[in-house]
């Protein structure tokens, strides 16, 4: 039984289909991640160590980026992440001269 | 390409329908208690809804194009316009134009009256009935049909399971040489500028921005709002969506990965088209089912994780669960387990399969839940005021 879904090969967080505890290892694509912190069903679970500054990519897409360094095994979201939507769309656009 | 086929009524005018249905469609409001009358008695689908008069620009052209559309829908086989007499709706008009069908109407003023009205319409089913009795469904490639695509009562469970799977199911209709209507607008911001990217030429990209930026200037001008406010929903965060973009992409996702091949209206006419398109609805649940409805689409792929029982008066709709706890609460709604993704009994690609191959089913004649239990809503947008 899957614990976590990847939702795109170029992801750097996994979904978890199951409540994670610290301490718990997930079976990642490449190799056994310890998790450090209280990861809740449907919730992003760093697959990486991401830097601080640098993009979370979720279904192949940059959907924000890391407020600090987000170890493997973290919980990713409110907390470490900052919503990127609106840099990334109204850079997209400008690129189309639209 | 496969060799798979589906079993369809072939329409004169070289559509093919996957239902046989006799509609009786009021063209005005006012005539909506008579066409309830006739299609009771009758034992055929009524389509009611509140509009057909005073109205103008846009709004009449909708109505106009959706109380047509939903006649010339190729799942109807016959059908009876109602009208009162002096609506706007051109209602004479409209039956003439009905093609590959038989196509009647009547007024209730010229009948005298509700009882003669219904009396008339009662008869004038019964001959459409004899009209298409008989009828047989052929084998059609599966390029032939059109699918549009649809979330609502979503939870955390449609953006990692219900959508994804059925993106995986859209892309196999693509590459079969189907068609996909990608639908509520409302979705979108946050992640234009990712179906942008996707649009086939420039053309359409900026017809994609067009959409969403009417959208994003309504909440502006009407409510002083814009879509990122208080959005991601408490209810999203809590669920695990942390951004805007990483909710709305798991909105579109259900049109698959394949380039946006147009845009096209609320209930504009979808009959030839091949790939991927957006079809500019609202979210709301029974007008974004009801604009492919309107355009002429087969059947409708609807995900949800809260649970929604809603069907279409002419389109079998699918109703896919992601959430594993809402579909044994609600089995007698939910055609597709799309939980099992959840609980990790099977994967995106094994429930996109199901789907796709439960599509083929469908259009064969094989019942949806949604149809089982007679559901058959259907509703027309407006954009103005009422006067």
């Amino acid at each position: 039984m899957a614990k976590y879904l990847i939702m795109s090969p170029a992801d750097n967080v996994a979904v978890a289909l199951v409540h994670f505890q610290p301490g718990d290892v997930l079976e990642g694509p490449a190799g056994p991640i310890t998790i450090v912190d209280e990861i809740p069903v449907g919730h992003k679970v760093a697959l990486q160590e991401i830097p601080e500054g640098s993009y979370v990519v979720k279904y192949g897409h940059e959907i924000g980026r890391a407020t600090r360094l987000i170890p493997a095994g973290a919980h990713a979201h409110v907390q470490n992440i900052y919503d990127i939507t609106e840099e990334v769309y109204l850079a997209e656009r400008r690129k189309l001269g639209l | 390409m496969s060799t798979r086929t589906f079993w369809g009524f072939e329409r004169s005018d070289g559509q093919v329908g996957i239902r046989n249905h006799v509609l009786v469609v009021s063209t005005i409001s006012c005539a909506n208690h008579v066409v309830e009358k006739i299609a009771l008695k009758t034992d055929t689908i009524p389509i009611v809804h509140d509009t057909g008069c005073l109205q103008f620009g846009e709004d009449r052209s909708m109505t106009e194009r959706c109380v047509f559309g939903i006649g010339q829908n190729p799942n109807v086989g016959a059908v009876l316009f109602v009208g009162l007499g002096c609506e706007q709706t051109p209602t004479r008009n409209i039956a003439a134009s009905i093609t590959g069908k038989p196509a009647r109407h009547l007024f209730i003023q010229e009948s005298g009256g509700t009882t003669q009205a219904i009396k008339n319409g009662c008869a004038i089913v019964e001959e459409l009935k004899a009209a298409i009795a008989g009828q047989e469904r052929k084998p059609f490639e599966l390029a032939r049909l059109s699918v549009a695509v649809k979330c609502g009562g979503s939870d955390f469970t449609t953006a990692i399971a219900s959508n994804p799977a059925v993106g995986v199911a859209a892309d196999l209709l693509v590459a079969e040489g189907g068609a996909v209507f990608l639908t509520e607008t409302t979705g979108f911001p946050g992640s234009e500028h990712l179906l942008a990217k996707r649009a086939i030429n420039r053309d359409v990209a900026r017809q994609i921005y067009e959409i969403v930026d009417f959208y994003r200037r309504e909440m502006k001008d009407h409510f002083g709002r814009s879509p990122s406010d208080g959005n991601p929903a408490p209810g999203n965060l809590a669920g695990g969506i942390t951004t805007l973009v990483e909710k709305s992409y798991g909105t579109i996702m259900k049109g698959g990965t394949t380039p946006i091949q147009g845009v096209l209206k609320f209930g504009e006419d979808v009959f030839g088209k091949k790939g991927l398109w957006i079809m500019d609805t609202p979210g709301h649940d029974v007008f974004s089912v009801s604009g492919p409805a309107a355009g002429g689409c087969h059947l409708d792929w609807f995900t949800t994780g809260r649970g929604s029982p809603l069907g279409n008066a002419v389109m079998p709709v699918v109703k896919i669960c992601g959430n594993p706890h809402t579909y044994t609460r609600m089995e007698e709604n939910m055609d597709i387990n799309a939980g099992l993704i959840m609980t990790g009994a099977k994967s995106l690609e094994e429930i996109g399969r199901e789907i796709f191959d439960m599509t083929i089913r469908v259009a064969g004649g094989e019942q949806t839940k949604a149809e089982l239990l007679e559901h058959r809503e259907f509703a027309i947008p407006r954009i103005g005021s009422t006067l």
